[in-house]
């Protein structure tokens, strides 16, 4: 693969998590009265965060497997 | 409706998107350096990339904004348009028909029609793909920019400019991978960015249950059987007894069969993304991975609609409401993400509805831009020349191909529900197409003129049937009848579009077999190899593990699909 999607994937994700978790955080509780009381911001952004983590947990795995089956091949005569 | 107003919080978001769109068109611009790598990428792209970009072109305004629609117009009824009307086809292309497109080493659609019959049927295909494709990018800049006019209050000629510009970029930099890997994003971001809109919505409707109990006062106000609203096969007796105003076999046969095999087999913006896989079994696997969150679609896309339908018929009055009294169906989806996301998923979620039709619009223009270099520039204008010239042709064919777009943006305005519209596009294109595939790659016996002429005949008959029917209470004119005579009336312009792709299937397919049968065959057996059934050897997939092999896969995602339609119907 060219560029591992999942990097950007994950990444994004990850952003949009961190920004909606801290946001809901910081609102004012009034302006949940529309999701039904429920601070759909805090929840949603750590769901997020979970979701970009994992696909990033996947690139860097991939690109460590890499890197070391690239050694291999090198250090072999 | 009153518009949204959106905070910092949501425009940061949008503005992250927008940076890692561009981000990833910017990083995939050094690995375009053949016209293969601009618009096959290069054939290099694995399956599970290859399939969610499969099913994410196509996600454009009519699935989001239309399907939403038609949820509320049409209720559960609407999920035949992936049950019915898409996984069969799916499966089909991926086993049956993949092994000629992938095999043949066709570059597109119409290069296979060239290969298998000859140059007229191709430039025929093309000329109408690469209008058509146009058109539809139009449809989807159109339908966003309107929109955005009308619930945030943005000027149609910046919405227009803004995302033009956008897709311009990143098709221009990294072709049709970042087309591809945009896509990808996208799909993410659409199943991200509405499932918390659905969650919330059933859990104020109470439920499935709850959601079935409004709909039936919605149903019975209508004048319908209280469960036509949340079935999806139990009213098709007769067309009076549903909204949509169809029977069962014109939904089997129009939409089941005529218009999803003519559109997932042949329609070369969903094909290309297959043709780009890396090996034959990713390109026959990825019709098949895609099928698996396609059938999960309708919880995402319908299901809000027909939530939103439930709150407004029984005393909500969340739509807002037309001079005839009827709502306005299409800003089911939009009104939803207002009424129940705070600002921050607000952002979220109109990010991700213009992601949607930023893939619609990218998935053509990258259809286009390739039909036009390699089946009407290579082979009638300028052929000959070095691949670097075609590439730069690609670049500037992405050019004009916007500008086009653009154009139909602005002409683009008659129908109520955009879905209807696409229908009416695609059955006088693509249904008498498949008749063609269909002999073309099972009856060596199909010849050159029997396939060109049968497909201007199916044409032919589409627009002949369009323009001599009705639906009910429509004036003639675009939605029909514009040859004067009124000689049946529909009851929806749903059933009429089916029909009109029956009519168009059957006059092409019995018209290529006749006039196959008078020409003479203009290729030898030895030249149809690789692209006629009969004539291909077998594929053997034993070095496969059983369960990544095609056909393991098509039975597990036949076998789900029919539970899907037990389980609703």
């Amino acid at each position: 693969m060219k560029l591992d999607l999942r990097l950007p994937i994950g990444l994004m994700f990850t952003i949009f998590g961190v920004m909606l978790t801290l946001y809901g955080l910081a609102s004012d509780p009034a302006i949940y009265a529309r999701s039904l009381g429920v601070n759909i911001n805090l929840w949603w952004g750590l769901v997020l965060v979970v979701f970009g983590l994992v696909m990033l947990g996947f690139a860097l795995r991939a690109q460590r497997l890499l890197k070391s089956s690239d050694t291999d091949s090198t250090s072999t005569p | 409706m009153q518009q949204i107003h959106l905070g910092t919080i949501d425009y940061a978001i949008l503005g992250v998107y927008f940076a890692f769109v561009l981000g990833i068109g910017w990083a995939l611009r050094r690995f375009v350096k053949s016209s293969e790598d601009f618009f096959l990428s290069g054939r290099s792209i694995p399956a599970w990339i290859a399939g969610l970009a499969f099913i994410s072109a196509n996600l454009g305004a009519q699935e989001v904004i239309g399907m939403g629609a038609s949820g509320a117009k049409y209720g559960m009824m609407t999920s035949h348009f992936y049950w019915l009307g898409a996984i069969p086809a799916m499966v089909f292309v991926g086993i049956f028909m993949m092994p000629f497109y992938y095999g043949s080493r066709a570059r597109s659609v119409p290069e296979y029609l060239k290969l298998r019959f000859d140059e007229k049927t191709r430039g025929f295909n093309a000329i109408t793909f690469a209008v058509m494709t146009v058109f539809s990018s139009g449809i989807s800049m159109y339908a966003l920019a309107k929109l955005l006019e009308l619930i945030l209050g943005w000027s149609f000629h910046t919405s227009v400019i803004l995302s033009a510009a956008i897709v311009l970029a990143y098709i221009f930099l990294g072709g049709l991978t970042s087309a591809i890997y945009n896509e990808v994003l996208q799909f993410f971001l659409i199943v991200m960015g509405f499932l918390p809109l659905v969650l919330l919505g059933l859990k104020d409707v109470g439920g499935w249950d709850g959601l079935t109990a409004k709909l039936s006062t919605v149903a019975t106000n209508a004048g319908y059987a209280p469960g036509a609203w949340s079935s999806s096969w139990r009213h098709l007796d007769s067309a009076s007894a549903n909204p949509m105003g169809v029977e069962w076999f014109g939904l089997v046969m129009g939409l089941g069969f005529v218009l999803s095999f003519g559109y997932w087999c042949t329609d070369f913006l969903v094909v290309q993304r297959a043709m780009a896989a890396d090996s034959m079994t990713a390109a026959r696997r990825t019709p098949l991975l895609a099928a698996i969150p396609k059938m999960l679609f309708p919880a995402l896309v319908i299901l809000p609609g027909m939530i939103a339908i439930a709150m407004h018929g029984t005393g909500g009055g969340l739509l807002p409401v037309g001079s005839d009294g009827t709502p306005n169906y299409n800003l089911a989806v939009p009104v939803m993400l207002a009424h129940y996301l705070p600002s921050g998923l607000l952002g979220l979620g109109l990010t991700a509805l213009m992601a949607s039709f930023m893939s619609g619009m990218a998935g053509n223009v990258t259809a286009f831009n390739a039909v036009w270099t390699y089946d009407i520039y290579q082979s009638h204008i300028r052929p000959g020349q070095s691949d670097q010239h075609y590439l730069r042709m690609g670049q500037v064919a992405t050019v004009f191909g916007i500008l086009l777009s653009v154009v139909a943006a602005y002409a683009a305005t008659r129908f109520n529900n955009i879905l209807d519209m696409l229908q009416l596009v695609f059955a006088f294109v693509n249904a008498p197409l498949f008749a063609t595939f269909l002999l073309g790659m099972f009856w060596r016996r199909t010849t050159g003129h029997g396939a060109f002429y049968g497909l201007l005949i199916g044409t032919a008959a589409a627009a002949m049937h369009h323009g001599l029917v009705l639906p009910h209470g429509a004036t003639p004119g675009l939605k029909g009848a514009f040859f004067g005579p009124v000689l049946h009336t529909y009851p929806s312009e749903m059933a009429q579009n089916f029909w009109t792709a029956i009519f168009a299937w059957s006059a092409c397919f019995v018209a290529t077999i006749v006039i196959s049968l008078a020409t003479k065959r203009n290729k030898s057996d030895d030249e149809l190899k690789g692209l006629v059934y009969a004539l291909t050897p077998r594929l053997t997939d034993h070095e496969i593990v059983w369960y990544k092999r095609p056909a393991t896969l098509a039975v597990v995602v036949l076998g789900l699909t029919l539970i899907l339609n037990v389980i609703f119907w």
